[in-house]
């Protein structure tokens, strides 16, 4: 059994077991024979000829499972959804990735998969916004738009022959700046039409990556390629947003106020939290944490203490009861 | 010395035929993508998995397969000893080929081609059957990190002394210089994927020795498999929908 690495006091061991046991029963009723570990049988009817997917097996005629997770049935398709694993990507999804290298026309990143992903140059948009070929000029600066350990947000293109290509081709994907990287397992990142949320009674944004990476930094406005043309022409700083500038202009324009730092890593806290509990992670779940720390005047520091994290637990019972009813 | 009474109790109080107590925990090691503890009575073994994950090193790449590499070491503190042996001695060299090789043939390698596991073991508390501990410890840390597999492999061990079959050896019996064979099965395939012997035993001994470290075996599957039961529902019920 895994336990929640807190320290916990016994009264607080005492209210999160039974917030636990609640959210247990409340799933019981749900799904109570899905789970199955590796080698387990799986129940099927061989008159339907049924197809095998992911994280099974054939085994004498049997389907077995592979790995340690939950079936799920869709019509004749029957597979194994794996908890705690690695990311799987599908085309579509929004992910958060780490350079890791700078190879010859494409970066390579790190995002919680088998193997790096692959940004090709040509996948991506230019800072300046103008659609063109990329030259050997572009090569050459490739270090002035991404380098290595730079945080950035792509699409999954799909898979090559050379393994997973991701692309970046509109102005909300790239490079990101002035916030928190947050890692947590995949599986508690939900699949969802709208990834990136602005939050704006605190001015950040978020990114929830489906393969675990959780991005919360400054709001960052949008622009689209109209007003970007423009703004190019003026001034050509723009084309490389990352150089190293040292001017005391370049400073006060990266300089994020401290009540935006504070409720950055008040989200990032929240985050947290819910990893730690192993919890399901949206936006609506994250407001939550966040409204109910600060109608509790409390520190940023103590959201991750064993309190609170028991508090949160008992909420999110509450909460789970509460939409059973109203379903 | 006598290691089993006319009664039929052994030095540490158990039958001939009984397992020492096992206990595992899940989720050891908080940033590894799987990790286990695993004890087998006083024996206390630690496993981490890191992985599927790009190959470090490119020119060990294989194409069509994951690479499986494994680490053990013993802590200086696990033994009375206290021993201040080098990384690369070759009993860690012998153990951590064998553990690799165990673990090679259960998973699903081809499904994970170009990538890399990593897999790495830590005895923290040494009190005789530290390879089988750490089998089970690796095979648990491997499901932990949802790594495809054929079948969970259990190990165990047992040996001749006194005319009779023992299981689950201690530091104490292992110590006797009687015959000591550890065995690796993968329970639902019901195949032989591991099989060591220390000093001699007659043919037909060998099939009861055999016979009863398949016992433990299974019975440390059947443990495994409810650990992990309720690992994967207590995964699934705090998740929600």
């Amino acid at each position: 059994m895994r336990e929640i690495q807190l320290p916990l006091s016994q009264t607080q061991k005492v209210r999160l077991q039974k917030a636990l046991e609640q959210l247990e029963s409340l799933s019981t009723k749900v799904n109570s024979d899905a789970s199955v570990i590796i080698a387990d049988s799986i129940h099927v009817n061989h008159e339907d000829g049924v197809l095998k997917g992911h994280g099974t097996a054939d085994l004498n005629g049997e389907v077995v499972a592979t790995l340690c997770g939950v079936v799920e049935r869709v019509n004749k398709l029957v597979y194994v959804r794996a908890l705690r694993s690695r990311y799987k990507p599908e085309v579509g999804d929004i992910v958060i990735g780490r350079v890791v290298e700078v190879a010859q026309k494409r970066w390579r990143l790190e995002i919680n998969y088998n193997q790096d992903a692959v940004l090709l140059l040509s996948s991506m948009n230019m800072p300046d916004g103008v659609q063109r070929r990329r030259t050997a000029v572009d090569e050459l600066n490739m270090r002035c738009i991404f380098e290595e350990n730079d945080v950035v947000c792509a699409e999954v293109r799909g898979f090559q022959h050379d393994g997973l290509h991701l692309q970046a081709r509109s102005r909300k994907y790239g490079k990101l700046n002035r916030g928190q990287l947050l890692t947590v397992p995949p599986y508690l990142v939900k699949r969802q039409k709208q990834h990136f949320h602005h939050l704006e009674e605190f001015g950040i944004d978020l990114i929830l990556g489906c393969n675990g990476f959780i991005w919360v930094g400054e709001h960052v406005e949008a622009k689209d390629d109209m007003i970007e043309d423009q703004v190019s022409q003026s001034d050509s700083q723009v084309l490389f947003p990352n150089k190293n500038c040292v001017s005391l202009e370049e400073q006060e324009k990266n300089y994020t106020i401290l009540e935006t730092r504070k409720y950055i890593s008040r989200a990032a806290n929240a985050v947290r939290v819910l990893s730690t509990l192993g919890f399901n992670i949206t936006l609506e779940i994250i407001k939550g944490i966040i409204d109910l720390s600060l109608s509790m005047n409390l520190d940023i520091h103590d959201m991750l203490g064993s309190e609170f994290c028991v508090l949160v637990a008992e909420k999110e019972a509450e909460r789970r009861s509460s939409m059973k009813k109203r379903r | 010395m006598e290691y089993v009474s006319p009664e039929g109790l052994r030095l540490d109080g158990r039958r001939p035929m009984e397992m020492r107590q096992i206990r595992a925990e899940i989720g050891a090691v908080s940033k590894a993508d799987g990790s286990a503890i695993f004890e087998m009575g006083n024996t206390k073994v630690i496993a981490a998995v890191y992985g599927p994950r790009e190959v470090q090193n490119r020119s060990q790449q294989i194409s069509s397969h994951a690479l499986v590499r494994c680490e053990y070491c013993m802590a200086n503190f696990s033994t009375g000893d206290r021993m201040r042996k080098s990384k690369g001695d070759r009993r860690s060299t012998e153990i951590s080929l064998v553990i690799r090789q165990t673990m090679e043939a259960c998973i699903l390698t081809h499904l994970l081609p170009r990538s890399q596991i990593d897999i790495y073991v830590q005895v923290l508390q040494a009190d005789g059957g530290t390879r089988s501990a750490c089998i089970n410890a690796a095979t648990l840390a491997l499901a932990d990190a949802g790594i495809p597999m054929r079948d969970l492999v259990t190990s165990c061990s047992a040996g001749y002394l006194n005319s009779t079959p023992l299981l689950d050896l201690n530091y104490v019996e292992d110590s006797a210089g009687g015959p000591d064979v550890t065995l690796g099965i993968l329970p639902k395939l019901d195949k032989v994927t591991l099989l060591q012997m220390d000093s001699k035993l007659p043919i037909d001994i060998l099939e009861n020795v055999m016979q009863l470290a398949i016992e433990g075996c299974k019975a440390i599957a059947n443990y495994i498999r409810e650990i992990l039961l309720a690992n994967t529902k207590q995964l699934e019920y705090r998740r929600g929908v």
